[in-house]
């Protein structure tokens, strides 16, 4: 009985049906602001959710959603939106459950924008986070105040890799009435699918892994329906009447997707961080590839994780893949497809040998990204975390020497000679 | 808004609105461990349009106390207790699946109550195989698959939903998972038992039947319209038994015909 199609399929198929208009096999680009009304009751019924379609396209659009139902279905969701970026996406969430005077327990490591977000830009909105060790759900437990509203983490932890244990993190949430909302950027649903561990809601920039192409900026926002927001008691935004909508409830109304009705209902409308329709087409044309890259990506991220680990101007290499990471069994566990195609690793001679290594390369691109089809190469030191001083670095697990690859499509003999080729240089500058 | 039917406390979809005291009323019965939200669009609709709106939670669904009752004669008899208490002599009432069976029992034992029969996704008698039945009993979650993939058509399971954004799959497997331990047994005990009569209902009806539809197939609804004197039938080319989230604006559309009409 084919009641639950496979990943690929959904990767291909779902959300979209062959245009009704045109019989278009691909997902056409609607390039619309706006959407005709056939009547004015209709239109009213649009405006009032009596009615499915579309309005204006900062609310809906017809090739986002299919984004957004492709992505919420390999996920195991109920709903998604699309983001001008995953830090819309970040920020439409918290906007969405959290007011002034509200709190998040966030992991340590993340993502350097998501900790500019949430240690210095929200707290001037009166939200608050305090920031833990991913690798210790009881420091989770132990930073949930009264105020809590959220708990965060990423997959694995940008740029430590840490592999957040999604299973437990997720009871320390439920257990104090929390969601566990999670970062799933660097592992995509192809290798984890956090909803069913445990997690409630899930963000990507699909920018990266995603799209796989790097031509874009996007981000999604998915609601996993699993969260019981009345049971919980703490989320007002779902469970009491928004004036600014005619005094509905969401969570009565809408059930498993309160969450991502509100967001849309009120995040999009008035922050307005949506995605343009040309990026959801350019988003789709990488999701319809996403299991192959994947393969492809962790694949080549084992092999070169080997042979740093194995090379004498390597002091040591991050990769949960690797047997000597603190997490390895952890990432066996959660992770059984592979733990992603991002590694990190310390080069000997400092910061002088990471900067001639990274001048060095030929293939890996020196950029600020992840997830592109290409390999890219960053000194996060210097660049993604270098709002964060020498004590919050050092407690992100962040050496000032740290270098990180997000591992591409490329042949790996190609990309092992190019890393080792600036090894090589990198060592010679420093001796 | 929540009333009490014998002590136990009955929740009430509203669709939101603000009825004036003399409002004709329209009555949404869900079906088989589903609850009041799946009648939101359709709700909202008849709310703002002035009429009173009054989508329950069934005994042990949703927000409404249990135990849930495991007959449809039961059932309808406890449609009629909560419409007493609320206050409403008659009532347009819709039915989807289940609800559309409990619709036709409260036609049949309350006729008074009832001034026009909406059915969606019907089925006299509703057969449930055994081994969903067996699910249901011993495997909630496998039960929870079947009767999911069961109630969307082939092209429906793969999505294209008209509401931007929703993976109604997903949507779906959340409400059924949502429903307590043995109400998704007790419903589909209640289906697979049920038969009446159909041709003892003598209100206006409108049967709407999806021609994609795996659970009650249409020529099963066809059946049921041929034999209620003066029924119309509406169908919907491509649609499964979720007609509501499926097509929910082609669902609209045939019961502001038949609502309307007779309010």
């Amino acid at each position: 009985m084919a009641d639950k199609s496979g990943f690929d399929t959904l990767s291909l198929h779902a959300g979209q049906r062959p245009d009704p208009a045109t019989g278009a096999r691909a997902t056409p680009i609607y390039q619309s602001a706006a959407f005709v009304f056939p009547d004015t009751d209709f239109a009213a019924g649009l405006f009032n959710i009596e009615r499915a379609g579309h309005v204006y396209s900062r609310l809906s659009n017809p090739t986002n959603a299919v984004l957004e139902e492709r992505v919420a279905a390999l996920e195991g969701g109920v709903g998604a939106i699309a983001t001008a970026s995953g830090q819309a996406a970040m920020h439409l969430a918290v906007a969405t459950l959290c007011s002034a005077g509200d709190h998040i327990v966030a992991s340590r490591s993340i993502y350097g924008g998501t900790h500019n977000l949430l240690a210095y830009t929200l707290p001037r909105f009166g939200i608050t986070t305090t920031f833990v060790n991913p690798r210790e759900p009881a420091a989770f437990a132990a930073a949930i105040r009264p105020n809590t509203r959220l708990v965060f983490g990423e997959t694995l932890g940008n740029p430590g890799l840490e592999v957040l244990n999604v299973p437990a993190v997720a009871r320390v949430a439920h257990d104090a009435g929390l969601p566990l909302f999670i970062d799933s950027t660097f592992t995509t649903p192809y290798l984890m699918r956090p909803l069913d561990l445990g997690a409630d809601l899930i963000l990507h920039s699909a920018t990266k892994f995603l799209s796989g192409h790097g031509i874009v900026i996007g981000g999604v926002l998915v609601d996993g329906g699993t969260f019981d927001w009345e049971a919980s008691g703490k989320f007002a935004t779902l469970t009491e009447p928004y004036a600014g909508f005619h005094d509905l409830v969401f969570a009565e109304e809408f059930g498993p997707q309160a969450f991502i009705t509100r967001a849309r209902k009120e995040g999009l409308r008035d922050f307005g961080a949506c995605m343009a329709p040309t990026t959801a087409f350019h988003i789709l044309q990488g999701l319809e590839t996403l299991s192959l890259r994947m393969d492809r990506h962790v694949a080549n991220a084992h092999r070169i994780a080997e042979f740093l680990a194995g090379h004498a101007a390597v002091q040591s290499v991050s990769h949960p893949d690797l047997a000597s990471h603190p997490d390895h069994a952890l990432a066996k566990e959660l992770l059984p497809r592979g733990a992603g195609a991002v590694l990190s690793f310390d080069i000997k001679g400092g910061r002088k040998a990471g900067r001639v290594f990274i001048e060095s390369l030929a293939i890996f691109s020196h950029l600020a990204n992840i997830g592109d089809a290409k390999s890219l190469v960053i000194h996060p030191a210097s660049t993604t975390h270098h709002r964060m001083d020498a004590n919050a670095l050092k407690a992100a697990g962040i050496g000032e020497g740290l270098v990180r690859l997000s591992v591409g499509l490329e042949d790996a003999d190609d990309l092992i000679d190019d890393l080792g080729r600036a090894l090589t240089r990198a060592q010679r500058a420093v001796v | 808004m929540r009333i009490s039917v014998d002590g136990r406390s009955v929740f009430i979809g509203t669709g939101s609105g603000h009825p004036a005291a003399d409002a004709p009323s329209v009555v949404f019965i869900h079906g088989a461990a589903h609850d009041h939200t799946i009648w939101v669009m359709p709700a909202r609709y008849f709310a703002r349009h002035g009429m009173r709106v009054i989508a329950p939670d069934l005994p042990g669904h949703g927000r409404t106390d249990g135990p849930s009752l495991t007959r449809v004669e039961a059932l309808a008899d406890w449609m009629d207790q909560v419409l007493e208490a609320a206050r409403i002599p008659n009532a347009a009432v819709v039915g989807h699946s289940m609800g559309g069976l409990v619709a036709m029992s409260l036609a049949i034992r309350h006729p008074a109550r009832v001034r026009s029969l909406a059915l969606l996704g019907v089925s006299v008698p509703m057969p449930v195989t055994e081994r969903l039945l067996d699910a249901a009993r011993d495997d909630e979650a496998a039960a929870n698959d079947m009767a999911n993939g069961w109630s969307h058509s082939a092209r429906g399971r793969l999505g294209g939903n008209p509401n931007p954004g929703f993976w109604i799959l997903g949507g779906g497997r959340r409400l059924i998972a949502r429903a307590d331990r043995g109400v998704h047994h007790a419903d589909l005990t209640a289906c697979n038992a049920f038969h009446c009569d159909v041709s003892a209902i003598r209100v206006p009806t409108l049967v709407i039947v999806g021609e994609a539809d795996q659970m009650t197939p249409p020529r099963s609804g066809k059946a049921v319209a041929t034999a209620i004197a003066g029924s119309r039938i509406v169908s919907l080319p491509g649609c499964g038994h979720a007609m509501l989230f499926e097509q929910p604006n082609q669902v609209l559309d045939a019961l502001i015909g038949n609502v309307a009409v007779t309010a």
